[in-house]
């Protein structure tokens, strides 16, 4: 599913640190894994590799059979369809309304209305928000936003959930929730990577954990916790 | 291909940015309003030199008794000069299209009915007018020819080529149609960074919807097309707003105006008006077109 072969990712402002130095790993089918570590460990870099949204200094990054920098510039939209992604902040369109908001990952792919008719409530049943179709962003609780998020990164039923701390502004009863939800997706047969600060919910769930410090992988634990001396 | 999703986009953002819109569409319609007068001045210019030229001919004034030029220090043209003159005016045929002989008696009536409000007419003769060969030449262009085989021979005091006279009339013309083109050069290029800046506002505005839709992988094509859209359709408008000045200064200035009060003369048809506007609205939207493309390319990456 993924697989990163000693990669090195150096950001033109910041020569003298690389935010990930020679990072191997590889993360199979189905699974699903706790990104954590300190802020500017290398988490986001990881995420946005995965994504193409940045390229390789050096090594390669395999996602979904594909080495992406041999990846020409037009395949990218084909490949992030096959991914989806949920932030911290949601990044839900204000004057669209939850449907809209699904509906809209669907209209810019090109899909008929017809088939965003048939799909967008089924996926918004899956998270839970049947009966708020018509809420707009503003009249919803963040649980709920995150939720919205997750249906429009669902609804193509993608191979790959990316989520980059989607319960970072939630609060933790709330946040059970959404981890209920991912674990749903994740049993559903979509790869889940997600990046947390939450040692709770690390402990509570007990996958794989990747901990990445300074750019280095300096835990690889299956069924891990969020960290030894916490 | 979503087209009423596109065009909600579209309608979308051109409310949204409703004063930039309005300043291409202000600035587009100026500026191709000045390129497609240009060129109607420049159809004018050829249509009045079809017009004239046509008309044109040079002239070879033959000696009289009291011409002073060194070439009728024998007085005035003898029968055998003339019938000479005439023999390789015939030999320079095709050039010569037309050869006519006009005698002093006619040089007079002529003078008489060109000048008939004048007091001059009174003063002159019929023997101060000299007669004159009036020549038409098949390309007026080629006037060197004849007025180096003809000038300075002796019985012929001067050759003169009305296209010269015209040709001062035209090149003001010509200089007029540089300065729009010129005004019109600088307003498209002051329409262009318009049309940048605009684009540059929008994806700014619309950086919310665009990082949505590179997330879920939307194609580039998709991504841009409701800004080329609206770059295009602004443009459109303006370049109409342009093509329907220049029909009303068709219509208005030139038929109803400038026509009737200098009838001797030719003006443009609705043939070239015709052929100027879509060259207009293609101008203005190809322009538009790849301003925006381009300035998109750089704001609207993958």
């Amino acid at each position: 599913m993924i697989l990163f072969d000693h990669v090195t990712k150096v950001y033109a402002s910041s020569q003298a640190r690389p935010a990930l130095d020679d990072v191997s790993l590889e993360i199979e089918k189905g699974e699903f894994i706790f990104l954590v570590g300190p802020s500017g460990s290398g988490k986001s870099t990881f995420l946005r590799l995965v994504l193409r949204e940045e390229r390789p200094t050096r090594g390669q990054v395999w996602v979904l059979g594909k080495e992406l920098n041999r990846l020409s510039n037009w395949k990218i939209p084909a490949m992030r369809r096959q991914i989806g992604t949920v932030f911290q902040d949601f990044r839900l369109l204000p004057n669209k309304t939850v449907f809209e908001n699904v509906a809209f990952a669907l209209e810019v792919i090109g899909k008929p209305s017809s088939h965003i008719k048939k799909v967008v409530p089924e996926v918004l049943e899956v998270v839970g928000l049947e009966g708020k179709e018509g809420r707009r962003p503003d009249e919803l609780s963040g649980g709920e936003q995150q939720r919205v998020a997750i249906a429009r990164a669902f609804v193509n039923r993608p191979m790959l959930l990316i989520a980059d701390e989607p319960t970072g502004n939630l609060d933790p009863g709330t946040s059970i929730g959404i981890m209920k939800l991912l674990d749903r997706i994740n049993k559903l047969g979509t790869t889940v990577v997600m990046s947390t600060h939450d040692s709770q919910i690390v402990d509570q769930m007990r996958r794989r954990v990747i901990e990445l410090e300074a750019g280095h992988v300096v835990r690889d634990q299956s069924r891990g916790v969020y960290g030894y001396a916490r | 291909m979503r087209a009423t999703f596109v065009a909600s986009e579209v309608g979308t953002g051109l409310r949204r940015n409703l004063t930039m819109t309005l300043a291409v569409i202000i600035t587009v319609a100026v500026s191709l309003g000045l390129f497609g007068a240009s060129l109607l001045v420049r159809a004018q210019v050829s249509t009045m030199k079809d017009f004239w030229y046509d008309k044109v001919e040079v002239s070879i004034f033959l000696c009289s008794k009291g011409s002073d030029t060194p070439s009728c220090a024998g007085g005035a043209v003898t029968n055998a000069q003339r019938d000479q003159i005439e023999a390789d005016l015939e030999s320079l045929r095709p050039l010569v299209e037309d050869i006519y002989y006009e005698s002093k008696a006619e040089a007079y009536a002529r003078f008489q009915e060109q000048f008939k409000n004048s007091p001059i007419v009174d003063n002159v003769t019929e023997n101060a007018l000299p007669e004159s060969f009036r020549v038409k030449l098949s390309d007026p262009t080629k006037y060197d020819v004849v007025a180096s085989a003809f000038a300075g021979r002796p019985g012929i005091e001067q050759v003169n080529d009305q296209r010269q006279i015209l040709d001062k009339f035209f090149r003001l013309l010509g200089g007029l149609q540089l300065i729009a083109l010129l005004i019109a050069m600088s307003m498209l290029i002051v329409t262009v960074l318009l049309i940048v800046n605009t684009m540059r506002v929008a994806a700014f505005s619309r950086r919310r919807e665009t990082s949505i839709m590179r997330l879920v992988g939307a194609s580039n094509f998709y991504i841009q097309l409701p800004f080329l859209l609206e770059a295009a359709l602004a443009a459109g408008l303006g370049a109409l707003l342009a093509i329907g000045t220049l029909i009303a200064s068709k219509a208005i200035l030139i038929d109803q105006v400038l026509a009737p009060s200098f009838q001797f003369t030719a003006f443009v048809g609705w043939d070239a008006v015709a052929g100027i506007a879509p060259l207009m609205l293609l101008t203005g939207v190809g322009l538009a077109g790849l301003a925006a493309f381009f300035t998109l390319r750089k704001y609207l990456r993958v």
